[in-house]
């Protein structure tokens, strides 16, 4: 017992100081989660972390600017600065080709603090990254996960097969024995059926052609109109692993729509533009590009192929053509008798864009995460709880909020609950 | 509670056996199937064969049908997307609709750049936020496929408006007209006056088709302004109409009927009600809405306003039926005994009439009080001297170029002919119509201006109180503003828009007053002005003995009148118009001869109030209604008559406004044209009336004092609604009372309701103990929408009918299938009669508004099969259109016939165009077209055949209205959810809202209403989630069916006077 001990020291010891660096870390994670959110939805248009975009890379701003006041200062509102003459920013501004800042007068010190913490969390995983190739080890533990769970259904089918065939052989074996007997006691046998001729076979092999055949018309026919996995192809290869990936360009601010609207609103080309007009390459942040098929895809052309759309040229840096819109090929497609409102669910309901799109944000050419059937919509809403005490609009549900008080339930009211299975909330 | 007999129809009345049966099929048609008989299915005219090859085929198109791809769908962003516009989101842009003069301030909702619905401007204190049937049909017109969509000269296109201005700047010169309907403009008044002082000896006219010529004179006589002044109706307790259809047509209805209905309102802790009499020649809707109501000859009106001036100075009464001077006597005790707080108005179009009522109003002290000269009406102000006169120099060879502006007198001038010949001596005539009018086809250039959805404007519809037009659709054809040629021609080089907004910005100041007004709608002075102007009473005694001496009507005499729908004839081409039914006689997509029962019984051998067995039984059973033959001097018209009760004996009524293009009497090329001119809807419906109208040598009278009615024995189909929906008797869907009664016990409704269902639970409990389901089916945790229809705040008009229609995609079905009974409307307003129908003046009306009553025990939704109908958590009837295989057995089990049936793919959602022709009406194809589609609503389903269809409470606009307060973070208010019926509504007679919540205004009206509150067919516990609040009507009795009196039975059991009938 004695001589664990040492070790048990050392292992305790060891224990306490990863919970409590973990400790620290959950404290600093939390401020620069909350960065997160700010840095991806007002950030994240012009600036990077570890690179140069339509502004300055932010990697190491604290260092550049040891002067938290005047960081602040200049995060709100630029052209104060600027109009002060402070000489680092007038030196940025110059080097920028004098393009101004958004200003940010919205942003309080603790916002802009977990920015920065963001920030640095991000510039130091990014020196991490340049050491070792991203795993991959989530994707392949999925991977494994799927292949056993497809093993079994081949195991069961097999053994259902063999015990099928058995049950065959012993029928058969009982036949022939009975037969034997039959001879035997002088009993006159019948004139022996061929298992083809024999009625009883023939019925069940035509109630179970009848039932696998009934089960994929069935199956057919429901799969009229869905197009779970489509992915057609584009005018041009706009890869959201690049965009919303790599770059972390929070989704609404080129779907804006899908917080005010009905429709989520594909950007117009001016919205491609207040980037692009200064991003003129793909430099291979999200890796090389593939199609489906597996063709290599040059981004920096693909690039090009917006500028023709939106008449710029990008040598001058000034619009030379009236632009065209772009014809997306549109992926999701909603029979017209179904109502679907995306600002209902992103706004009132949170849900992430994930939840019906899937990982958006590693998919090169879009395709269709779900079926969109409705009997995956109705699920969702069976099982999807409401925000029902955050907002004020459930008040109006004095029943429910009664029994949460006094019967102590959790306050698990399911959209379900509050009728959204009912026809008419899509069907109008 | 008074037994009074309700009838919408005559055979309701007596219910003869064709009625009955036709009562009991509610669908007519029998199902396809040939006769099977003894014979064997083998010789059956579909034998097993045939079903097994349509099996076969149509198992093969499906599998074809299955097989195809689906289609790829583009979806294509904006290149540069304006600023503020979201996709999706609709936006609201404050304009004014203008017809003629009429101006209404509206709001046009916009969805995805197109106006697809029309609502009242609250902030508008004229129309305060009411709208008429026109107004919110009025988005379809600027979808008409008949638009013109390019400039022409001598019929040809002319390549560019510079082309053109340069070959009119050619010709223009000499003495100009310039002839237009009224226009309160006042910018255009502006330019049209810098354009003519350029042509010394040119000059503007004003032409109304319907005038008020006889009352700006009138005016202009004794008061010394030729101007029309406010009526304030909210302020009048006696309200005296002599043939004026306030509520409906006459004027500015749409505000009248603000102030009408304000001043009976009732309160139930201090019952107070204005009293409305009536003197009139046919059954008009406002006549229909009077608490008492007297009938005359048209020939007789100058009579009726001398008598009521006599009576109230104390003399004799001359020259009127007994029956009216009795009336008159009436009238006058009250008026005398309300003095300062009676309005007398006439519809006549008569200068000395119009004298006399101006002299009645002075007797009255309405000068000041409820008449108002602080804010006069510019919305009719054409003299119909000066359009004789115009005609005359035209004729004369007197005008060298003639532009017509919102004008069509080749159709409504009473005189079209000589108008026709005279604009063949007019060398250069230019027209801006919109369409290929009657007059258009007469001109040289045409020069096409916008629809008002399309223009910059302003209108003035009373002095000082400006509303604003602003674009909301930018020009969808080569069109051009009439200001702006008028500005080009004058040459001035501005624009019309920027002319508009220096002209606006120079009267309001700053910028930012000038984008106020734009977004506002409206320019009003801060504080209205009450005024009165002093009384000149030279002329009454010429007027007075002009009056005595007219002469003496006919035989028969013809009054003219506009309808709600098509009104004066411009909106004919829009088909939801024509479709709406008349608020009086039930008939769409026609005109006809209204004639009283008497003569029915007299000429056309028809006695509608015989029990017997007789073939008259058919008149309304079934569409054919007997043709008459009018004729006036050498004018002849071969009319279909319909037999309407309330009117008088002697006089026939026929709508102007109809026969478009020709009349429905015309050939086939002439018909064809016509529809390519006027529109395929419009073109050749019904006949054109206006040849009736007489010059008297100072105004246009509306009527003609002898003419002969005689049938023609032909026939002729009236398409209409009323009779298709039968209660089979059960006439508890509507309740009514007397004022005096209603003072006397206002809760004498629900005391009846609670001794109704006291064996089933009561009134608190009829709800969970009158059914065998349990009490939980009843349970609503959040929303339970409720809807309460006020019977003594609906006139009729029908604007809520159309503003259904547009909101919900509702279709059109034509002529030829509403006389099959498949009409669509999800709300339709009843009509009911009561009293005798030989008693024209014992005949009382009340308008019943039905939609789906949203029951929360429905009879419809036990018996649908695959369960296409059902009810929702907030209390919905839920209608799901893809999960409804057609049985239709819904809409029989309904008991208030409110399930429309799609027999025909009516949207044309799922048909090539080609194959629906000769299925579907050519209004419904119209309909279909590309422009016209553009006004569908994107967020209500667009149904296909084989579906039923209902009112849905407007559901889209609920839970739109749920999703704004949710992300807002706050409560449902009342004005996130407005149905589209409630909005439309200019006398608030509809109120929605969430009936959980003690505060919403359904909620209230309820509880203040507790003494009125009705559902209709209660006692079959269908739960309804619409309740009405009864009829309340300001007179000593109610009539029934023999123009008897009813015994009063109240809980006291104290008798009213009168004798008794039942």
């Amino acid at each position: 017992m004695i001589q664990f001990r040492p070790i048990a020291r050392v292992f305790l010891s060891f224990f306490l100081l990863l919970t409590v660096l973990s400790i620290n870390k959950v404290s600093f994670a939390q401020d620069a989660a909350a960065g997160k959110v700010i840095f991806q939805g007002q950030c994240v248009q012009c600036h990077q972390v570890n690179r140069n975009a339509t502004g300055p890379a932010l990697a190491g701003i604290e260092e550049r600017v040891p002067d938290k006041k005047l960081l602040y200062d200049w995060i709100r509102n630029n052209q104060k600065v600027l109009a002060s003459g402070n000489p680092y920013f007038t030196n940025l501004y110059n080097e920028w080709n004098k393009t101004p800042m958004n200003v940010f007068s919205g942003l309080s010190d603790t916002d802009i603090d977990n920015i920065l913490a963001y920030i640095k969390a991000e510039a130091s995983k990014g020196d991490a990254a340049k050491g070792g190739a991203a795993g991959g080890g989530d994707g392949s533990k999925e991977q494994a996960d799927k292949a056993q769970s497809s093993d079994n259904t081949l195991l069961f089918g097999i053994l259902t097969l063999i015990l099928a065939i058995i049950a065959l052989i012993l029928l058969q074996v009982n036949a022939n024995l009975r037969k034997l007997s039959d001879d035997k006691e002088g009993v006159p046998a019948f004139e022996p059926v061929p298992f083809y001729r024999n009625k009883v076979y023939i019925s069940l092999l035509t109630i179970l052609l009848f039932v696998i055949g009934g089960y994929f018309t069935i199956q057919g026919a429901i799969g009229l109109g869905r197009n779970k996995d489509y992915q057609p192809e584009q005018p041009i290869y706009y890869s959201h692993k690049v965009h919303a990936g790599a770059n972390q360009i929070n989704c609404l601010y080129c779907h804006g729509g899908a917080e005010e609207s009905k429709h989520a609103n594909i950007p117009s080309v001016n919205t491609c533009m207040n980037c692009h007009m200064a991003i003129n390459e793909y430099t291979g942040s999200a890796g090389k590009l593939y199609t489906e098929s597996g063709q290599e895809v040059n981004g920096t052309a693909e690039i090009q192929k917006l500028y023709e759309y939106a008449g710029w040229d990008p040598a001058a840096k000034r619009y030379v053509n009236n632009g065209k819109p772009i014809e997306w090929v549109r992926i999701h497609n909603l029979p017209d008798h179904v109502y679907f409102n995306h600002s209902q669910h992103v706004k009132a309901g949170g849900v992430a864009c994930q939840t019906c799109h899937g990982a958006i944000q590693e998919m090169g050419e879009v395709y269709q995460f779900t079926d969109l059937s409705m009997g995956w919509c109705v699920n969702c809403h069976r099982e999807t709880k409401v925000k029902f005490t955050e907002n004020k609009f459930y008040s109006i549900y004095e029943k429910f909020h009664e029994d949460i008080k006094n019967k102590g339930k959790d306050s698990s009211i399911t959209v379900e609950a509050i009728g959204g299975t009912e026809c008419q909330k899509c069907h109008y | 509670m008074e037994q009074k007999k309700y009838w919408q129809s005559y055979e309701e009345l007596k219910n003869p056996k064709a009625f009955q049966k036709s009562a009991e099929d509610e669908f007519k048609e029998d199902l396809p199937f040939a006769d099977i008989d003894d014979k064997g299915l083998q010789d059956s005219k579909t034998p097993r064969r045939d079903f097994l090859k349509y099996l076969g085929f149509s198992t093969a198109a499906a599998m074809v049908a299955a097989s195809c791809e689906t289609p790829v769908r583009k979806a294509v962003p904006f290149v540069n997307r304006p600023e503020n516009i979201i996709p999706g989101i609709p936006d609201y842009y404050a304009t004014t609709y203008v017809s003629g003069g009429d101006a209404v301030s509206i709001v046009a909702k916009v969805r995805d750049g197109r106006p697809i619905k029309i609502e009242g401007n609250e902030l508008s204190s004229v129309n305060k936020g009411g709208t008429t049937a026109r107004v919110q049909a009025s988005v379809l017109d600027l979808y008409d496929t008949s638009r013109l969509r390019f400039p022409k000269a001598n019929n040809k296109e002319v390549s560019s408006f510079e082309a053109l201005d340069k070959m009119v700047g050619m010709e223009l010169g000499g003495t100009i007209a310039i002839l237009t309907g009224t226009i309160n403009s006042p910018t255009t008044r502006q330019i049209m006056a810098d354009f003519l002082a350029k042509y010394p000896g040119s000059r503007h006219v004003q032409y109304d088709p319907i005038s008020y010529s006889g009352q700006l004179l009138a005016n202009e006589a004794t008061y010394g302004s030729k101007a029309i002044p406010s009526y304030q109706f909210d302020k009048a307790k006696v309200v005296v109409s002599l043939g004026a259809d306030f509520l409906g047509e006459w004027l500015n209805a749409v505000e009248y009927q603000k102030g009408y209905s304000a001043g009976r309102k009732l309160n139930q802790a201090n019952p107070q009600m204005s009293k409305h009499y009536q003197f009139e020649s046919f059954l008009s809707m406002t006549g229909a809405n009077a608490d008492d109501r007297f009938t005359h000859r048209p020939s007789e009106a100058g009579a009726v306003a001398l008598g009521l001036l006599n009576a109230l100075t104390g003399q004799p009464v001359n020259g009127v039926p007994e029956k009216v001077k009795k009336g008159i006597a009436k009238v006058a005790a009250d008026l005398n005994a309300n003095k300062g707080a009676g309005l007398v108005i006439s519809g006549s179009n008569n200068v000395n009439i119009q004298i006399i009522v101006n002299a009645i109003n002075e007797a009255i002290g309405a000068n000041g009080t409820t008449i108002n000269w602080g804010a006069n009406l510019l919305t009719k102000q054409g003299i119909d001297s000066d359009m004789v006169t115009l005609v005359a120099d035209m004729q004369a060879g007197r005008i060298n170029s003639l532009l017509i502006y919102d004008a069509n007198p080749a159709y409504d001038y009473h005189n079209a002919d000589a108008f026709k010949q005279a604009i063949k001596r007019v060398k250069t005539t230019v027209s801006f119509s919109e369409k290929m009018d009657e007059t258009t086809a007469l001109c040289k250039y045409v020069i096409p201006s916008h629809h008002y959805l399309e223009s910059w404007g302003d209108a003035e519809p009373k002095v000082g109180y400006i509303s604003i037009m602003q674009p909301t659709i930018s020009p969808l054809f080569k069109t051009r503003q009439f200001q702006d040629s008028l500005l080009k021609w004058s040459g001035n080089p501005v624009t019309y828009d920027n002319y508009f907004r220096e002209y606006w910005m120079g009267k309001l100041g700053t910028a930012d007053l000038y984008n106020k007004a734009l977004q506002d709608g409206v320019i009003e002075p801060a504080t209205p002005v009450t005024a009165s102007v002093p009384f000149n009473g030279a002329g009454v005694a010429a007027a007075s003995a002009a009056i005595a001496a007219a002469k003496k009507g006919g035989k028969m005499e013809l009054v003219l009148y506009t309808k709600i729908g098509v009104g004066d004839g411009k909106q004919a081409n829009n088909p939801w118009l024509q479709e709406l039914p008349d608020p009086i006689t039930k008939a769409t997509w026609d005109n006809y001869a209204m004639v009283s029962p008497q003569y029915a019984k007299q000429f056309l051998d028809i006695d509608l109030t015989d029990d017997g067995e007789r073939d008259d039984n058919e008149y309304e059973a079934n569409p054919p209604k007997p043709v008459v033959r009018i004729k006036s001097g050498n004018k002849v018209l071969l009319l279909p008559a319909m037999i309407i009760p309330g009117m008088n004996p002697d006089t026939v009524a026929v709508a102007v406004g109809y026969g478009r293009g020709v009349n429905n009497d015309a050939s086939e090329p002439e018909l064809d044209q016509a529809k390519i001119n006027i529109g395929r809807a419009g073109a050749g419906v019904g006949k054109n009336a206006y040849p009736f109208a007489l010059y008297n040598g100072t105004t246009v009278e509306w009527f003609a004092s002898d003419v002969t009615v005689e049938p023609t024995g032909d026939k002729f189909d009236i398409a209409t609604t009323q009779t298709h929906s039968s209660y089979e008797g059960r006439h508890e869907v509507m309740k009514e009372m007397t004022f005096a009664n209603y003072k006397k016990n206002p809760k004498e409704i629900l005391e009846e309701r609670a001794k109704e269902l006291a064996p089933w639970g009561g009134l608190d409990n009829f709800a969970a103990a009158g059914t065998l389901y349990p009490a939980d089916m009843l349970e609503r945790p959040g929303i339970k929408w409720g809807m309460s229809i006020d019977l003594n705040s609906c006139h009729g008009c029908g604007a809520c009918v159309v503003a259904c229609q547009v909101e919900n995609n509702v279709a059109i079905v034509g002529k030829s299938e509403v006389l099959r009974y498949h009409d669509m409307a999800w709300l339709r307003i009843d009509r009911y009669f009561s009293g005798n129908p030989n008693d024209p003046e014992s005949i009382q009306t009340v308008f019943q508004p039905m939609l789906c009553q949203h029951c929360e025990n429905a009879p419809c939704e036990n018996v649908c099969p695959v369960a296409a109908t059902n009810h929702s958590s907030e209390g919905l009837n839920q209608m799901i259109y893809n999960r409804c295989i057609g049985t239709r057995y819904c809409a029989n089990n309904c008991p208030y016939k409110v399930r429309r049936f799609n027999w025909a793919d009516y949207q044309g959602a799922d048909s090539f165009a080609d194959n629906q022709k000769g299925h579907v009406s050519e209004a419904t194809l119209m309909m279909n077209d590309d422009l016209t589609r553009m006004v569908l609503n994107p967020d209500v389903t667009v149904r296909s055949r084989g579906v039923i269809e209902k009112c849905t409470f407007c559901v889209q606009r609920l839970q739109a209205g749920k999703l704004q307060a949710k992300k807002e973070n706050r409560v449902l208010t009342d004005r996130d959810a407005q149905t589209a019926c409630q909005q439309a509504c200019s006398s608030e007679a509809i109120v929605f809202g969430n009936a959980n919540d003690a505060q919403s205004i359904v909620s209230r009206t309820r509880t203040e209403n507790a003494g009125r509150i009705f559902y209709s067919l209660e006692q079959i516990h269908t739960l309804p989630n619409v309740s009405y609040l009864a009829k309340i009507r300001n007179t000593e009795v109610l009539n029934n069916e023999h123009g008897d009196h009813i015994r009063f039975e109240n809980t006291e059991g104290s008798a009213s006077p009168g004798s008794t009938n039942h």
